[in-house]
């Protein structure tokens, strides 16, 4: 066979690589179950199925700043923000406060009433109110450091599943079945009755749920029901003005805007429909909730809303969220107008030992370890190799306890393997190349449950991220591992710290924080070296260039920063990238870049990678000004090679992966990539309550 | 929807017959919602209450006496006011019962009408067109009054309206059938003139109204065309200096009402608010010709929103006061309410007509340096201006002609002037304007030298399509000027400009291009891209010989599928020569290629494809048989961006010509050969496609195979970045 010594010596271009391209990560994100909104801080709350609570940023592009891990026992039902504090009540009865400084609850207080299945506050933020499976609407008290119970209001027959204060925290209106009760929140008595209509025919026999309500500044009911239907009632006199049959399902989620102009309400058939409060002529006063338009953005449930100024945000069965602009808010055609969905988290869940070619794959209640396959062949550029050895699961690390997994990370030698949840932390020994694994028993005392992990590159130290922005750097040895020491920033730092980042030759570690800050540290003296200056915008990845010394910073509005640690000042190629500007198609993309390494076979090239791309950063080449055309590896692809420097520049993108979850390059120089498709985790949901069938 | 409800009979009209008007002079709106003042055409002045259909007070002159204007009430003074024999003001109370003993003042010049309205002085306004504010003139009523108007100029209606600031007497004349609104301010006082734009010569506005928005005022007129435009003029508008001359108003049409047969003779068009009128006297469209008809119509949407037929006659009358039509018909004078309330559809649909916009399109007058420089010492002989005068001016100040003084100079103006103004004005003009002028430049253009053999300008009408705003309605004349005067390279342009060219003159063309001689044709200067065109096409036919793909061998294999076609191989190779051979010159060629690109409609053209002589079409069969085989080998497809025949066009023509002569082409002994070779040619292509159809599911399997490139869970792949 003579084609293959031909190929084999044929010189190995330099922009090819070999890829393992990998789709056996069954990353299965849970299903969105409650949404709070807090216009003051710009901050979506959102809790999930398994108990996760993820925070995101919406003044900054919506980034994902915060992730608060699941718990088996917590099934989150409601969510609420208490001006920058955010409390939760679910199904296991309990009202739960968070620390969104150190990811984890605050503590949490037993309601005595069952179930909770809703939870309020009044607008001065001074009383909670939840609804109880018992038919209690329970009010506590907001004291600066806990809440305390007040009082119950008058008992119902049958579970109280939605409350609304009104506006001036005087009459609380909650949601039961196949009907609505007006409470004075004073006295506690209930004032009015509203019976909500059961559905027809079949269902007629059937209990009506209000799954959810809403008290309008002037006595406006609005209530949303099992039996599609959205009704505006009169709550002053308890009169029924109007009901809109939306679906034939539920509507389950409410959600007025803050002006309350506009309504939007939720169904089970993954639909989402506005309502505004309109005059049917203009100049006139008489106004009327109108039904206007109609989104389908879900494939199943919308169980979570919030009406934003501008935008609907919808959440649901199908776990994604979506930001839906209402485009008569927003100037059109901007990056504001352009739908977002948000299906995967943004941080990495996958940890790559370079030098062993080792895989690790998070989930919230265990740890996969994968070793890559291999193959022997040679191949032209766009084609794939015969598979030798396939890729091997080696080991499947069960968590202990109750609280999901917060964080793992892999050393690069594929020797050791560490994990966090909020209670505990846990470091393992692997051995005979990575097959076996005991768990290192003496740990510091120092290493308390951690926020990020990292190890260094030569895998003899360990940094755990920890509060207050400190990071306990831990020296990895047999049988016992040594606390080297804590890593403080200055004074008043209290944000989590959400990326770690250690240079190749173990001089530096660079952290991140929420507050957008990021300090670098001296390894070798545990001090703080330098901090940049703090930008805007979060980063969402960093990285130390092994040669140069210099970290790259990427924030959540796109921009790119290079900063010299030993001149302690940003690069020449950084101010230029600055000065001319990122192309508007680069500042256009929707995902946070989540990853940045360097190919240390060429020091200009620095790798990144978001949800929908990967891109080789070629410091060498110009950058491409506005008028080049940013995605230009096809073009390049046609061009014969001569012309190629012409048009290509320093952005080389690859889209011919979709839905990354991770992008790295192994010591041999091979990539591996991530992919986990949509269509994968949509194959398993369960089944919508509806498919859309052609002409119907 | 805007409604018309039920009305009701304020009064009986004086039973004369005959009389084409209504015998109301006016009506005007009294103390509130449900009183009004109706003055007759003679001597009488009635107060109604509207709901109880009945008058209050009546006050008529002394006979002998008649009023000349509508009796007005001032609100201010409680007091009414109107004019009797034109010069007497008469001025009276509600309790005052005879007329003749109230004050009377008599002034030096004709009076043409009191005005007043709510929150607004009364004020006069002469027949030549002077306005004094009642008080003023009554302090001392023999004052002179200046006149206003030139000589033959007279006003045909007027009307007063008072905004936040301001007060106005609106006032149209006519003169010459030119029609002209003028603006004039009270305190401070100024004076604005607009020429209206001409509709179709002869057609004066059958009404107008005028209502206030936004700070624009807002005029509303209605021709006998059924056209209804909307001028708007903004009050905020600089005052130009008195005397300036008349600006362009410019106009938008806001309805186009049927008319059914002939003009509308007496209606009325009224503005209710912004998106509705209510017109009198035109047809409902859904109802015959008969034009007794009281209908709103919607602005936004072009839509009638509630109709009402009228007994007898219309007088083309009709007043509105406090959502009230008052309209005399017939032998009775009707109120009828109506309500119109404001649909919110039309702002969600953005429909509503903005207030910016409108703003942008009122009249500004700044003025310029050239003006206050130049025009000042044109202006005084602008009457008699010499066209040397005129020529001087322009090269002073390098600014040309408006629309109209072009298209004034076009039909007396030698070709090297009008060529150079026309050129001028499209350079200048920016393209909204455009749009209406292109059309009747290019159609005074197109009449003069239709009408004058010595008169021809090419270059200007080319120009003139080039624009791309003319068709052929808009100046049906052209094509066949360009025709006449053997301008072939404007007929290609307007063939390939125009939408809407009739088949008619399509085959009026063709017969012109394929009678043509070619030695003549070639002479002429055609579009460069089609020519490139058709030479590629020409040359490749060299080509296919050389590729050894010759008609010939496709021949022989389509005999071998016919089975038993056992035609000669000779004459075939003889045939597939000639059809090789374009049978028409190059520009002949790309002329015709002009006429295949025109759309038509088949039942149309077939007739007129049946005036062609057998000749002509023998041709223009070989020549679509050419481009057909030229287009049927792979290697000659249409080549892109360039405008070319579309394979179908070609046979679609080829099917139009077949059908339209048949008969003739069988029965002509030449074109045996020609249709046979068609028809063998026809026969293989549908053999091929046959074929084609048959692999269609085998393809279509490759196609699914190529998709299904599965990843995986896992593979290892090579990619380059470059």
């Amino acid at each position: 066979n003579l084609n293959v010594p031909k190929a084999r010596n044929r010189k190995i271009q330099m922009g090819e690589f070999k890829v393992h391209r990998i789709r056996f990560f069954d990353y299965m994100p849970s299903a969105i179950r409650a949404m709070a909104f807090s216009t003051r801080t710009e901050r979506l709350a959102l809790a999930r199925a398994d108990g996760a609570l993820e925070i995101f940023n919406f003044s900054d592009n919506y980034f994902q700043e915060k992730v608060l891990p699941g718990h088996d026992g917590r099934a989150v039902e409601a969510l609420c923000w208490v001006g920058p504090r955010l409390f939760s009540a679910g199904l296991n009865g309990e009202i739960t406060e968070y620390d969104l400084e150190n990811l984890r609850p605050r503590y949490t207080v037993d309601a005595y009433g069952g179930p909770i299945w809703t939870i309020g506050v009044n607008s001065q933020g001074t009383l909670l109110a939840v609804g109880c499976e018992d038919g209690t609407v329970k009010m506590f008290e907001v004291l600066k450091e806990r809440i305390q119970f007040q009082r119950n209001l008058d008992r119902q027959r049958g579970r109280i599943i939605s409350l609304s204060w009104h506006p001036s925290g005087t009459l609380i209106a909650a949601g039961m079945m196949d009907m609505i009760r007006i409470f004075d929140a004073e006295t506690g008595r209930a004032t009015h009755r509203l019976v909500v209509d059961r559905g027809a025919g079949a269902s007629k026999s059937k209990e009506v749920v209000v799954w959810s309500i809403a008290f309008l500044s002037d006595y406006t009911i609005i209530s949303s029901d099992s039996a599609g239907k959205v009704q505006i009632w009169d709550g002053l006199n308890g009169t029924l003005i109007r009901t809109h049959l939306i679906t034939k399902w539920d509507v389950l989620a409410l959600s007025v805007s803050q002006d309350e102009s506009s309504l939007v309400a939720g169904t089970s058939e993954g639909t989402v429909v506005q309502f505004q409060f309109l005059s049917s002529t203009v100049d006139r006063l008489d106004k009327d909730w109108v039904r206007t338009r109609t989104f389908k953005n879900h494939s199943h449930d919308v169980r979570a809303l919030a009406h934003t100024e501008t935008a609907v945000v919808s959440g649901g069965m199908d776990t994604q969220l979506v930001v839906r602009p209402l485009l008569d808010k927003v100037e059109k055609n901007t990056r504001e107008s352009a739908i977002r969905k948000v299906s995967f988290p943004h941080r990495s869940l996958v940890c790559c030992a370079k030098k062993a070619g080792v895989l690790l794959f998070q989930f919230p209640d265990h740890l996969e370890l994968w070793r890559l396959g291999e193959s022997d062949g040679y191949g032209k550029p766009g084609g794939s190799l015969p598979v030798k050895r396939g890729p091997e699961k080696l080991i499947q690390l069960k968590r202990k306890g109750e609280d999901h997994i917060c964080c793992s990370a892999l050393s690069p030698c594929g020797g050791w393997l560490a994990y966090s949840t909020v209670t505990s932390f846990r470091l393992y020994r692997l051995l005979n190349g990575s097959i076996s694994i005991c768990k290192v028993s003496k740990l510091p005392k120092d290493l308390r449950p951690a926020h990020q992990l990292c190890f260094s590159t030569d895998s003899s130290k360990l940094f755990a991220s920890s509060s207050n922005s400190s990071v306990v750097v831990v020296a990895l040895n047999e049988p016992e591992c040594k606390y080297l020491g804590t890593l403080k920033a200055k004074y008043g730092c209290r944000q989590p710290v959400h990326l770690l980042s250690a240079s190749e030759n173990g001089k530096w570690l660079a952290t991140a924080n929420t507050d957008c800050e990021v300090h670098v540290y001296n390894l070798d003296k545990l001090k703080l070296h330098c901090t940049v200056p703090v930008y805007g915008s979060c980063p969402t990845a960093m990285a130390i260039h092994p040669t140069t010394s210099n970290l790259v910073v990427v924030h959540a509005d796109q921009q790119i920063f290079e900063y010299s640690l030993v001149k302690k000042e940003y690069t020449e190629w950084s101010r230029r990238l600055q000065k001319q500007g990122l192309h508007s198609l680069w500042l256009e993309r929707d995902t946070p870049i989540t990853h940045v390494t360097f190919n240390p076979k060429n020091p200009a090239h620095i790798i990144v990678q978001d949800l929908f791309m990967f891109c080789i950063i070629d410091k060498s080449l110009p950058l491409p000004e506005a008028k080049n055309v940013l995605y230009n590896q096809m073009t390049l692809r046609s061009l014969p090679e001569p012309d190629r420097v012409l048009h290509s520049h320093g952005f080389k993108i690859c889209k011919d992966f979709q839905h990354l979850l991770c992008v790295s390059l192994l010591e041999d120089h091979s990539l591996v990539v991530v992919e986990r498709p949509l269509l994968d985790i949509v194959s398993q949901l369960p089944a919508p309550v509806r498919q859309k069938k052609f002409a119907t | 929807m805007a409604a018309l409800y039920a009305g009701y009979t304020l009064r009986g009209l004086a039973p004369a017959q005959n009389r084409p008007n209504s015998g109301i002079q006016g009506v005007e709106a009294e103390r509130d919602s449900d009183h009004v003042v109706v003055t007759d055409s003679t001597r009488c002045v009635t107060l109604y209450k509207v709901s109880d259909q009945k008058p209050l007070s009546c006050w008529t002159v002394k006979q002998g006496h008649t009023l000349t204007g509508a009796a007005v009430y001032n609100a201010r003074t409680q007091e009414y006011v109107a004019v009797s024999d034109r010069k007497v003001i008469r001025i009276w109370k509600e309790d005052d019962i005879i007329l003749d003993k109230a004050f009377k003042a008599t002034v030096s010049s004709d009076v043409w009408r009191v005005h007043c309205v709510a929150g607004g002085d009364p004020v006069v306004l002469f027949h030549r067109g002077a306005v004094r504010l009642l008080d003023s003139l009554l302090s001392a009523p023999q004052q002179p009054i200046e006149e206003v108007l030139s000589p033959e100029e007279a006003i045909s209606w007027s009307t007063n309206i008072v905004t936040e600031s301001q007060q106005f007497v609106i006032f149209t004349t006519e003169q010459k059938g030119d029609h002209f609104l003028y603006l004039q301010r009270l305190n401070p006082n100024s004076l604005q003139r607009y020429h209206l734009e001409r509709e179709e010569p002869g057609l004066s506005p059958l009404s107008f109204s005028v209502s206030y928005r936004d700070k624009h005022i807002r005029l509303l007129y209605l021709y006998p065309n059924g056209h209804v435009y909307e001028s708007v003029v903004s009050v905020r508008a600089p005052v130009p200096e008195e005397g300036a001359q008349a600006l362009p108003l410019p106009r938008s049409l806001l309805l186009s009402l049927p008319v059914g047969e002939g003009l509308l003779q007496a209606a009325s068009a009224q503005e209710l608010d912004e998106a509705h009128v209510a017109v009198v006297g035109v047809p409902h469209p859904s109802a015959g010709s008969g034009k007794d008809f009281l209908c709103i119509w919607n602005t936004n949407f072009q839509t009638l929103q509630a109709g009402k037929e009228m007994a007898g006659k219309i007088y083309g009358q009709l007043w509105s006061f406090w959502n009230k039509l008052f309209i005399p018909h017939g032998k009775t004078f009707s109120v009828i309410p109506y309500d119109c309330p404001k649909s919110s559809l039309a702002s969600a649909l953005g429909k509503q007509r903005q207030v910016k916009k409108d703003e942008s399109k009122a009249p500004t007058s700044v003025p310029s340096w050239n003006t206050l420089l130049h025009e000042e010492k044109a202006h005084p002989s602008r009457t008699a201006e010499t066209r040397k005068t005129r020529t001087n001016r322009k090269s002073q100040s390098a600014q040309s002609l408006t629309n109209d003084q072009v298209l004034e100079l076009i039909k007396t103006a030698p070709v090297e002037e009008v060529q150079r103004e026309v050129q001028l004005l499209l350079s200048r003009t920016d393209t909204q304007d455009l749009q209406t002028s292109v059309g009747q430049l290019a159609s005074t253009l197109a009449s003069r030298s239709l009408n004058d053999p010595a008169f021809y300008t090419p270059s200007s009408l080319v120009q003139l399509v080039h624009t791309r705003y003319l068709c052929h309605s808009v100046c049906p004349d052209l094509v066949l000027l360009a025709l006449e005067r053997k301008d072939y390279f404007l007929c290609q342009l307007c063939l390939q400009f125009f939408p809407d060219i009739p088949e008619v003159v399509t085959c009026a063309c063709l017969k012109v291009f394929i009678s043509m001689s070619d030695v003549d044709a070639a002479k002429v200067n055609l579009e460069p891209d089609s020519v490139f065109f058709m030479e590629a096409l020409i040359a490749q036919e060299h080509e296919a010989g050389l590729n050894g793909f010759s008609l010939a061998d496709e021949e022989d294999r389509s005999d071998n599928l016919a089975e038993g076609g056992a035609t000669a191989q000779r004459d075939n190779e003889k045939a597939s020569a000639a059809e090789q051979m374009c049978p028409v010159g190059l520009h002949k060629a790309v002329l015709l290629n002009e006429i295949l690109q025109t759309a038509y409609f088949d039942s149309f053209l077939l007739p007129h494809l049946k005036d062609l002589s057998s000749q002509d079409v023998v041709l223009f069969l070989q020549y679509l048989q050419f481009v057909y085989l030229k287009f049927s080998h792979d290697a000659c497809k249409p080549t892109q961006g360039l405008r070319s025949p579309s394979l179908t066009q070609v046979m679609d023509w080829m099917g139009l010509l077949l059908d339209a002569h048949f008969t003739v082409l069988v029965m002509t002994p030449d074109v045996k050969d020609l249709l046979l070779n068609l028809h063998r040619f026809v026969k293989s292509q549908v053999r091929f496609v046959s074929e084609l159809g048959k692999i269609e599911g085998s393809l279509q399997e490759l196609d699914k195979m190529a998709l299904k490139r599965d990843v995986g869970q896992y593979s290892i792949e090579i990619i380059e970045l470059f």
